[in-house]
């Protein structure tokens, strides 16, 4: 097993990053960090693992660069298959179901969260805010729905949707400490809120997540300005 | 294991041609129904309620939305005819790595070749020309981008093609010229029957973009 050749190439406050990080802890796989510098430079090592995009996260297993969160997961799962964990459902419809909802949380939940923070005008920011308020709704029902009235989307252990989602948390307090709103509550998402407190204590990821205050700091650094609560946004 | 098998599509939808691809080569059948996008069928809204969207594909009355997990969900089902993804763990990420980007760029860089004019026309036109170049770099001297046969990467890129002549009229140039080996490689899949039936007219798609700017007053 030679896991002394793993290697993530990524930064502590990317979500997608540490996507990689809870899926390998997950596997128990040891791997070696190296933290990007970005966005004021981007290592030789980067640039020559992901030249089309040149982003983390990287995982470079062996000499085997692999590109893209939602790609890397699914990756490690295929590879580590001793351990008692699969992050993909073994029925083919239930991966479906999977992939489905993570490709939802990636390319329109991810993406709204990110306008949240960093849109340009207030209207996008609170366009962005809507999309996101009915969004989590949508996950609340998959939650429902996948988890099976287990404690996860994947059910007894973290899955696929777990983690893609999981790994937003702490940016979602962030957006909930900036603008002062509730976005996973007892009154609208109550499946949810269990979901996140089992999601954040569990042994793959409580170690691994960035602290809240700390990611509060960068991203108010980087430019990000959210709305606070007003009428229009309930 | 096959069952009822349904697929809600819409002829000109490149998407849509890679289930319908992925279905042929394992010589599959299903039952094709158009889709009117300007008056979506309560099927259609009933099962795929998040996006609304073709294509869907129903087996035994239950959806699988998004044409790259429709591809994967048929190529395990019937995992023992013509199979389209590698079964290297590795080989699959590059591979999924490929389909990714091909969806992230070439059908939005071709939506802008067709809306638009002037400087992002050209904008688009250069940046799609750049991708199909990666897109050369990645099939190299094979085949098909699945080596001796069609793969995973084949099947999400050349339904594409059925759009070239579109882009090529509307931006007023040649892909061929550009892109020699890609065209090349396109010839060799329409070979097939699986994507030479599964693919509509260039130019039938072409007059369906003449209407689309019509309806949307673009000139």
């Amino acid at each position: 097993m030679a896991e002394s050749n793993v290697m993530v190439l990524g930064t502590w406050a990317s979500p997608f990053v540490l996507r990689v990080k809870i899926a390998l802890h997950l596997k128990s796989v040891n791997y070696e960090n190296h933290e990007e510098n970005l966005p004021e430079s981007k290592s030789d090592l980067l640039l020559k693992s992901n030249p089309v995009y040149k982003k983390v996260p990287v995982l470079i297993h062996g000499h085997n660069p692999i590109c893209e969160s939602l790609i890397i997961v699914e990756y490690i799962d295929e590879v580590w298959t001793t351990s008692a964990s699969s992050i993909l459902p073994s029925d083919a419809y239930e991966r479906a179901q999977s992939r489905f909802w993570a490709a939802y949380v990636e390319d329109k939940f991810s993406t709204a969260l990110r306008r949240v923070l960093f849109g340009a005008t207030e209207e996008d920011k609170r366009a962005a805010m809507a999309e996101v308020s009915e969004g989590i709704v949508l996950l609340e029902e998959a939650f429902v729905k996948l988890s099976k009235g287990k404690a996860f989307f994947g059910g007894e252990d973290i899955g696929f949707v777990d983690i893609v989602f999981g790994s937003l948390l702490e940016w979602i307090e962030v957006i909930e400490k900036l603008s002062e709103m509730k976005l996973i509550s007892e009154a609208k998402t109550p499946g949810l809120v269990q979901w996140a407190d089992c999601f954040s204590a569990h042994e793959a990821v409580k170690d691994v997540s960035p602290d809240v205050d700390k990611l509060v700091e960068y991203a108010l650094k980087i430019g990000a300005r959210v709305l606070k609560a007003t009428a229009a946004t309930n | 294991m096959a069952g009822e098998l349904v697929l809600l599509d819409f002829w000109p939808s490149p998407f849509g041609m890679r289930s319908r691809i992925a279905l042929a080569e394992k010589g599959i059948p299903y039952e094709y129904r158009e889709e009117d996008l300007r008056n979506k069928s309560d099927l259609l809204l009933q099962m795929n309620p998040v996006h609304k969207k073709i294509p869907v594909l129903i087996h035994n009355g239950k959806p699988v939305c998004e044409s790259v997990i429709q591809v994967q969900y048929i190529d395990e089902v019937w995992h023992d005819k013509a199979p389209l993804i590698p079964s290297d763990p590795y080989q699959r990420a590059v591979a999924r790595f490929w389909v990714d980007f091909i969806d992230k760029k070439i059908y939005e860089l071709g939506s802008k070749i067709w809306k638009t004019k002037g400087e992002e026309q050209a904008n688009a036109k250069k940046e799609f020309i750049e991708c199909l170049k990666l897109l050369e770099g990645e099939l190299g001297d094979k085949t098909y981008f699945g080596g001796e046969s069609l793969g995973y990467v084949d099947v999400a890129l050349v339904p594409f093609y059925s759009w070239f002549y579109a882009y090529e009229k509307c931006g007023d140039f040649s892909i061929e010229a550009e892109c020699p080996k890609m065209i090349a490689w396109v010839k060799r899949c329409m070979q097939k029957e699986s994507v030479a039936k599964s693919l509509p007219d260039q130019e039938k798609v072409y007059e369906f973009i003449l209407q689309l700017k019509k309806v949307f007053g673009i000139e």
